[in-house]
């Protein structure tokens, strides 16, 4: 099953390594991983989105918590949270297909950050699910590139 | 006061209580050399930097103390990192201090230069590279306090050249706190109470302790449980001396090679507790036959080790002395009225095992075995020595036929199986305890990967005995290759050795051979006798095996016997 952890760390050189280490040579998969700043200097906050059953995924939580750069690690999966992912597109948009991509951009909420005469770049936000609906959708009008930060993810404020 | 860098480490040490630093000079830590003779520290001198960290990890193993080790960058670290895995593996308190080309060099392949850090990441506990000469102060609190705290375990220092130059006021720290490292000594109390009450319900319980028990100095309290309720023990290589052979509760080691008794009785109890033990795949065997029937209580320090490798019942985070504290004080009230929960059916099977299938061999003919020579060692030291091993059948035969009498008295590589770290770990102990005997219980296979270290030996005076017990094969792989795979003996023949008894005399030291069984206890008392490190090279039985045999990926209870 799919899990996102959120891990607070020292943001300090080598923290990275530490954690992508600790995947690697446990044999763990790391799906995307978004690393950045928080508000209180000198921590970070990591997303890992990651795939395991629950042995394995006990196993990840542990020794994360383990590093000595480490001060926190929730398993987002286990509470209320709300999950997003940013995605640039780059997306062949020629003559009749223009109008159509930009009918999905509408529904979709994209924004067009970037009009060439022959391709869009698009941004959009969303859960996984939605950019992978987004994606398979504007394949047949050619997607050229992609950019993908990974989730980002947040418990709620209302947990029951 | 300003101070360099190398001051600072130096006079750091010295207020970590440090004593000893095993090390070898180089380009890159020529500076702390240059102070070392202002401060109070014994500097041994090994002759390769293999033997540097064996040596501060037998010393630390030997007295709970971190053991502390000085090597210069690349070449010189390098050279540490199969002892930093070592003391990885058995969680031993060491902090490596590594010279590291100067600042502005750093990644750009500089001579002797090696991301030490990067490397040792996944073999040390934690690591740091000081580039500020303001941070060294803090980092090196910090690494004896992480070393020595919580599961123990190798910090690496990586310092710059010109760090150990640069001059900084110097204030100790005299106290610390690391937010994002908070280790859990006392244990549940809710937990201990769960545990409490199975320990009295359980009709055949068994402690399975492990090197936790040794780390947190808590045999006394492992043995208050195991009398007053009756409960047999048994322990892993780590743990062995944590518990008196002499006991009749005692079963001996588990596992692979451990006795039948032992396996025997793991495999049929109601209830294991397993304190400061992690379930390694050589203690359990085939982990889906292992312990069917058993409520499993593990008690760990460490919460990695709980459920990694086994379902456990009722886990409990903790220090295992603290939470043997607890649990006494938990059962000793109500000890009186309802005394130990009628044990005696089940202690009488464990007997009966015992008496079954004893740890056994022959000694008869004119071929020495192996297995007489330890319990020969074990006689004339009553148990009392340092033992320190090889890995191989020496290391097995050392674990099973010695009787240990105390913790900290059996020094041995059980997690990474370090060929070669005995002799120099043996040098560690006897550093810590000029007046003990120490004794390495060699093969002639292992003791040539560290063998250089006879000159430190020799040097320092250090009256380490070396037990060579010679067959000339490197003898666990033959064994297997024996049982396993028809005998096809590749690369296990020693062909050529030296002559380890002029090999002992060129370094300095003395040299005994034994071939004839009637001499071994009479030369092995000659040579404990003598105040200079000895070689008894005994030339053994060469195609005795190392028995009881688990198979690996068998269930323990298929043991090869004989």
């Amino acid at each position: 099953m799919r899990h996102i952890l959120s891990i607070l760390v020292e943001n300090e050189p080598g923290v990275l390594a530490r954690v992508a280490g600790l995947f690697s040579g446990r044999g763990y998969n790391i799906e995307s991983l978004n690393v950045a700043p928080t508000l209180t200097e000198g921590l970070s906050m990591m997303t890992i989105t990651t795939i395991g059953d629950e042995a394995i995924i006990e196993q990840i939580v542990k020794q994360l918590r383990k590093l000595v750069t480490t001060l926190k690690v929730v398993d987002l999966t286990d509470v209320k949270a709300v999950e997003r992912e940013m995605m640039l597109l780059r997306v062949d948009a020629e003559g009749s297909k223009r109008a159509e991509v930009l009918r999905i951009v509408d529904i979709f909420r994209c924004k067009v950050v970037d009009v060439s005469p022959d391709e869009l770049v698009l941004e959009v936000t969303g859960t996984q699910d939605k950019l992978t609906a987004l994606v398979s959708l504007l394949q047949r009008y050619g997607i050229k590139e992609v950019a993908r930060t990974g989730s980002v993810a947040m418990r709620r404020g209302m947990q029951e | 006061m300003e101070l360099t860098g190398a001051q600072i480490l130096l006079e750091s040490l010295r207020r970590e209580g440090v004593e000893v630093v095993f090390g070898f000079p180089g380009g890159a830590v020529i500076d702390i050399y240059d102070q070392l003779p202002n401060y109070p520290l014994r500097h041994v001198l090994v002759r390769h930097e293999q033997g540097a960290i064996h040596a501060a990890d037998g010393y630390a193993r030997a007295t709970g103390k971190v053991g502390v080790c000085l090597v210069t960058s690349g070449p010189g670290a390098t050279n540490t990192v199969t002892g930093i895995a070592t003391a990885y593996m058995d969680s031993v308190p060491v902090v490596i201090i590594t010279g590291q080309v100067p600042t502005p060099l750093i990644g750009n392949d500089a001579f002797q230069e090696v991301d030490i850090v990067g490397i040792t990441r996944s073999c040390t506990k934690h690591n740091y590279l000081v580039k500020e000469v303001g941070d060294l102060a803090r980092v090196i609190k910090e690494a004896f306090y992480l070393a020595s705290t919580g599961r123990p375990g190798p910090v690496l220092i990586d310092l710059p050249k010109d760090v150990q130059t640069r001059l900084t006021e110097y204030k100790y720290p005299k106290t610390i706190k690391m937010r994002s490292y908070n280790p859990t000594y006392a244990p549940n109390p809710k937990q201990v109470a769960k545990v409490a009450e199975v320990v009295r319900r359980a009709k055949k319980p068994i402690i399975y302790a492990g090197g936790g028990v040794i780390a947190s100095e808590a045999s006394e309290e492992l043995a208050w449980l195991a009398r007053s309720f009756d409960i047999p023990v048994t322990a892993t290589l780590m743990a062995l001396g944590c518990f008196p052979a002499d006991d009749p509760r005692w079963l001996g080691m588990l596992g692979m090679h451990g006795t039948y008794a032992a396996n025997m009785a793991i495999s049929n109890a109601d209830l294991i507790l397993a304190i400061g033990s992690r379930f390694d795949d050589r203690v359990t065997g085939k982990i889906s036959e292992f312990a069917k029937n058993a409520k499993i209580v593990h008690i760990d320090i460490d919460p990695t080790s709980i459920q990694k490798n086994v379902p456990v019942h009722i886990p409990v985070v903790a220090d295992c002395k603290s939470f043997l504290t607890a649990l006494r004080q938990t059962l000793e009230p109500t000890l009186a009225e309802q005394p130990a929960a009628g044990h005696e059916a089940w202690n009488a099977k464990v007997a009966a095992w015992k008496e079954e299938k004893p740890l056994s061999y022959n000694q008869e003919g004119a071929v020495i075995k192996p297995q007489y020579v330890v319990e020969t060692i074990s006689r004339l030291t009553k148990g009392e020595a340092i033992i320190t091993t090889e890995v191989g059948q020496n290391q097995m035969w050392a674990a099973q036929f010695y009787a240990f009498t105390r913790p900290r008295s059996f020094i041995s590589s059980g997690g990474l199986g370090t060929m070669g770290f005995g002799f120099p770990a043996a040098i560690g102990a006897q550093m810590a305890y000029p007046d003990r005997l120490v004794i390495d219980v060699a093969g002639d296979g292992s003791i040539q990967m560290c063998i250089q270290e006879l000159a430190t030996a020799v040097c320092y005076k250090l009256p380490v005995k070396i037990v060579i017990l010679n067959n000339g094969y490197l003898g666990m792989v033959r064994q297997w290759q024996e049982l396993f795979y028809k005998k096809n003996y590749c690369a296990t023949c020693l062909d050529v050795a030296p002559d380890f008894v002029k090999l002992a005399e060129a370094y300095g030291a003395a040299g005994f051979r034994v071939t004839d069984p009637a001499k071994v206890e009479s030369v092995l008392a000659e040579a404990f006798a003598l105040p200079c490190p000895v070689i008894v090279d005994v030339v053994v039985d060469r195609e005795e095996n190392v028995a009881p045999m688990v198979p690996a990926g068998k269930s323990i209870t298929e043991m090869i016997l004989v």
